[in-house]
């Protein structure tokens, strides 16, 4: 028991095993950031322009609507707060990995470990079964971060070689990847299952009973989510803990 | 496509701060625990609702035809039912979608 709990910890500050346990994330990022830079290529924009919104944005939803408002010549209040509103849910996902992250962590790696917070590394760190130390959490995002600009700049320069067909099959990578990621735990979980099923309905709900259509895309999502989770927290508080693979 | 009316680059840093602030806020700022169970319960719920309501139902026009993002969906269902890696889920259903379209055009 003593033995097991040690490893843990000891698990959990290794850079080496945060790295590991990013590689399915990373390859999973290639073909949805390559899939970006297609769609900024596509748009008449330059391959870099794509390379610099992935470096600086990092994230995957967010940056995907926010440069379709670009090329569908919004302007720039339009973009600022729909992918804010698209965001608002990394405000939940920081909140929580405060409860887990090393209480002792500088300001300086508070700053960097909350850029490198995206629905999948923090999917992983949040049922990660420890405090997280930094060097650990650098592994995890650290290699999705490359991938996700890699990905990104590929994307850009093969759009003009890439089959209209084959770009268009891209579109769906970005769910495939939310698919992936949210499946095998709900086939473990009741209430997970039960909690991603109240949270798309309502999604459903909002975006076509007409009295609704106020709600922007982003603020839907950000209804669904909370409403969801706090269903499943007022229902099920004890079953929280879901192990992703 | 209509025109383009803001400088891109200027777009994407203002694009870029509205998702730094999000996410770094807590984190930096944000130091007590949080000890109801009620709580700590939903924090660990919202990643898989998030997920949720951002998958379905936009994968189904993700692909510019109905009948091709389903059958991909499908198959990503499918192959994550079964424990496939994020790899080989995201390729396989890229892949299906792809023959798809292809048969249908």
């Amino acid at each position: 028991m003593a033995e097991t709990r040690v490893k843990t910890t000891a698990q959990n500050s290794d850079f080496l095993y945060g790295l590991k346990q990013g590689v399915p994330i990373m390859l999973g990022y290639i073909p949805v950031g390559f899939t970006f830079g297609l769609l900024v290529a596509a748009g008449g924009l330059s391959p870099w322009l794509a390379l610099l919104t992935s470096l600086t944005n990092y994230t995957s939803t967010g940056q995907f609507a926010g440069m379709r408002l670009l090329l569908a010549g919004a302007g720039y209040l339009e973009i600022m707060l729909t992918t804010l509103v698209i965001n608002l849910r990394y405000l939940l996902m920081s909140l929580s990995l405060t409860q887990k992250v090393d209480p002792n962590l500088t300001f300086g790696k508070r700053i960097i470990c909350g850029f490198g917070i995206t629905d999948e590394t923090f999917t992983v760190a949040a049922v990660a079964p420890d405090r997280l130390q930094f060097p650990y959490l650098i592994g995890l995002m650290l290699g999705p971060f490359i991938a996700w600009s890699t990905g990104t700049a590929l994307g850009g320069a093969a759009s003009a070689a890439l089959p209209q067909q084959l770009s268009s099959a891209m579109g769906i990578a970005l769910y495939a990847l939310f698919i992936a990621l949210i499946i095998p735990p709900a086939r473990k979980s009741k209430e997970v299952l039960s909690v991603i099923l109240i949270s798309v309905s309502l999604n459903i709900i909002l975006q076509y009973i007409p009295i609704f259509s106020f709600i922007s895309a982003g603020f839907r999502i950000i209804i669904a989510t909370i409403a969801a989770a706090g269903i499943g927290a007022w229902l099920w508080p004890d079953k929280q803990q879901q192990q992703l693979e | 496509m209509s025109e383009i009316v803001v400088n891109p680059v200027t777009a994407v840093f203002l694009m870029a701060l509205v998702t730094f602030l999000p996410r770094v806020l807590p984190i930096a700022f944000f130091r007590r625990e949080i000890s109801s169970p009620y709580v700590k319960a939903f924090f660990n719920y919202v990643p898989f609702a998030v997920l949720g309501a951002m998958t379905f139902p936009d994968v189904f026009t993700s692909t510019g035809n109905i009948i091709s993002a389903a059958v991909g969906c499908g198959v990503a269902v499918l192959l994550s039912f079964r424990g496939k890696s994020l790899l080989f889920v995201t390729s396989v259903s890229i892949a299906a979608v792809y023959l798809i379209g292809l048969i249908l055009s």
